[in-house]
């Protein structure tokens, strides 16, 4: 139990601190690096909740894919990154000034008592026991069932975007000269080769016809 | 193994036909090539019409699917069957406009199919989740349509504003989603009624969640179904898209989007009524205000289109806002009608051309009765009844709108009503003034080809004869309203 409570403050404090470095480290390099160790701490939290897919699925579509993927945009895109940053310090008093306003507010409603914050015992999908059915099993089992037609749908979303994507960007360049493979294989030894017979010290002409 | 309960696959059987349609068309388009874009246009509007007679022919009575997270019921019926013919007569009006303006790419037909499938899955949404993905889909399809003519500055503008202002409200939308179900442990929408009318499981502490989910949620709505304040959107987009697109926008997915604000204000939050009262009365009031006076300065004819359909949603939600079956009754008669009224409008404005090049300007259409009297008398009928003058369409819409306010006591917006149409019907009137008394500009082309005449015809009479033969309208509107409070 100990051990538990001291795993979890260190993958919490890691992951804040990491959250805050992503913010304002002035190397977006660094920034990216950040966030992958804040995912990858955040992995370690589902881990300890018991929701080991959830972790899972956190390193290999956001560590695995869209980390690197920013990886890629940073390096790549020749952004100023500092220039988009130069009026943080302008804002700061009136972005902290707001926040603190929010912030008394919710203090005074959870202090007032009107919002008695207990939440319902009943959920529309309700966790099995872990030790009866795994995680992964048990989100699999709803996914492909219950919600298949959600499941679907979103397939069809994930359609549309990319039929979007091709829309929006895909252009057919002219001139490309593209492989026939078709024309390849059709092409006989006896139309394209010529064999010549060359007499010793006369050399050989070529006349195409 | 975890059975699912109650699947029921046939209820869901036009949506289910329409995607399956989109993939085969999409297939088909990519091997076969742009030249295929008449042929699919064709097919698409097809696909929608046997997916129309699928809706029509399906029982009436109230069935869910999929254990529940879809339902069909006489208001799924009427409404999918309005959207469906809107979202075919635009495909079908812009086949003309796509050939000249080199919009001929085969995807156009596709996405319009694929938003129809997102709009019915909207009005069938019976749980959370359900309403998000539909949502998604339409809007997702949308977004590419309004940049559609993507070397065209303005499409392009078009399409990333309506984008990054849409993910905006899909963000309010899931928040939303997120509070409700914190706060009542369920996503469907029944479950969430039941929670809802016991005070919510958490005490007191349960419908103050709840409310600020239902909050969040009536912002993305209003702003799907562009009502101010959250409008800012719809004079760019409507101006910047590609007009068959923009005809499409008035005619199929605004009707989507109100559906689904019927259904889930008077579906789970049925018991909030006094609560979400007050929004939809500001809504409405402040649409009905904006679209009447904001539209007088316009002098572009598409903007104008924008600012007259923020009015008409307010006018719509007029009804919405008595919360009585003859307000819900007055919104579907309403929509039905600002559908034809619209779909003839803008086929109007696909068949402002000079000199083979559309043009945009109220003021080209001076003069119009000379140059034009059929296509001048068909435009004056539709601003007429958009004007909400008798014994048009556009008049008996507005009338069951006003006396179910009026029955529910709600004496004040009716009245504020019947002034912003006063102030509405200036700028309507202005244009049909500036067709028949003003010098004639440069002619627009003629002949303004079939699809378009036909278009143009059918609307028409339909605008002119409403009055003689209501009935089929008003009882469809009856029982669709009747289903939604069981």
């Amino acid at each position: 139990m100990i051990i538990e409570t001291i795993v979890f403050y260190v993958f919490a404090v890691v992951t804040v601190a990491a959250g805050v470095m992503v913010v304002v480290s002035r190397n977006p390099v660094h920034s990216v690096l950040f966030l992958i160790l804040a995912f990858f701490s955040s992995a370690g939290l589902f881990v300890l909740m018991g929701a080991e897919f959830l972790a899972m699925v956190l390193i290999i579509v956001y560590v695995g894919a869209v980390a690197v993927l920013f990886l890629f945009v940073v390096m790549m895109l020749d952004i100023n990154f500092s220039e988009l940053r130069a009026g943080f310090f302008q804002y700061l008093p009136v972005g902290g000034v707001v926040g603190v306003i929010l912030l008394a507010e919710l203090i005074l409603v959870f202090a007032s008592g009107a919002a008695d914050i207990t939440l319902p015992k009943t959920v529309a999908s309700p966790t099995p026991p872990a030790d009866v059915v795994s995680n992964t099993e048990a989100l699999g089992n709803i996914l492909y069932t219950r919600y298949a037609y959600l499941f679907q749908a979103a397939g069809l979303v994930l359609l549309v975007a990319m039929i979007g994507a091709i829309v929006l960007t895909h252009r057919r360049r002219v001139g490309v000269r593209r492989q026939r493979i078709a024309d390849q294989v059709a092409r006989d030894p006896k139309d394209v080769i010529e064999l010549k017979d060359v007499k010793p010290g006369e050399g050989a002409s070529w006349k195409s016809d | 193994m975890t059975e699912l309960a109650n699947p029921n696959y046939l209820a869901a059987l036009p949506e289910m036909f329409l995607a399956a349609a989109a993939a085969v068309l999409l297939m088909i388009g990519v091997f076969v090539g742009n030249r295929s874009t008449t042929a699919l246009t064709l097919l698409s509007a097809l696909a929608m019409a046997a997916a129309f007679i699928m809706v029509l022919v399906a029982p009436d009575e109230r069935a869910t699917a999929f254990g529940g997270l879809f339902v069909t019921d006489t208001f799924s019926t009427f409404m999918k069957c309005l959207v469906l013919i809107g979202a075919s007569v635009t495909l079908i009006m812009g086949l003309g406009y796509v050939k000249r303006e080199g919009m001929a790419r085969f995807e156009f037909p596709v996405l319009i199919l694929f938003a129809s499938v997102g709009m019915l899955m909207m009005i069938s949404a019976n749980d959370l989740i359900a309403l998000y993905i539909g949502l998604e889909l339409q809007s997702l399809s949308l977004y590419i349509l309004a940049a559609f003519r993507r070397d065209a500055v303005r499409s392009s503008e078009a399409g990333l504003k309506y984008f990054v202002l849409g993910a905006l409200s899909s963000g309010f939308l899931l928040y939303g989603c997120s509070m409700v179900y914190g706060f009542t442990g369920a996503t469907n929408f029944e479950a969430i009624a039941a929670a809802v009318a016991s005070g919510g499981e958490a005490g007191a502490a349960g419908p103050i969640g709840i409310l600020i989910g239902l909050v969040f949620i009536a912002v993305a709505l209003a702003f799907k179904i562009s009502a101010v304040p959250f409008h800012m959107w719809t004079p760019d987009v409507y101006e910047g898209a590609p007009t068959p697109v923009t005809a499409f926008f008035a005619a199929a997915p605004k009707i989507a989007a109100m559906a689904l604000l019927l259904r889930v204000f008077l579906g789970p939050f049925q018991e909030l009524v006094e609560q979400w009262e007050q929004i939809i009365l500001f809504v409405s009031i402040a649409s009905m205000a904006l679209g009447a006076l904001a539209a007088i300065g316009q002098t572009n004819i598409k903007r104008l289109m924008a600012y007259s359909s923020i009015g008409h949603v307010g006018y719509a939600l007029v009804g919405l806002a008595a919360g009585t079956p003859e307000g819900v009754r007055g919104v579907i008669i309403y929509l039905t009608i600002y559908m034809v009224m619209s779909l003839g409008a803008f086929s109007c404005i696909l068949a402002m051309r000079q000199k083979g090049q559309m043009v945009e300007q109220i003021s080209d259409l001076a003069g119009l009765s000379k140059t034009n009297p059929l296509m001048a008398f068909s435009f004056a009928v539709f601003m007429f009844s958009m004007a909400g003058i008798p014994p048009l369409a556009g008049f008996f819409g507005k009338l069951y709108v006003f006396l179910a306010a009026i029955d529910a006591g709600l004496y004040g917006l009716a009245i504020v009503g019947v002034l912003t149409s006063v102030v509405g019907a200036f700028y309507y009137i202005r244009i049909v003034k500036l067709m028949y008394f003003d010098e004639p500009a440069a002619p627009l082309d003629r002949p303004i080809g079939v699809e378009l005449s036909v278009v143009l015809a059918g609307t028409g009479i339909v605008t002119v004869l409403f009055f003689a033969y209501p009935t089929p309208v008003l009882i469809g509107a009856q029982a669709a309203a009747a289903s939604l409070f069981p």
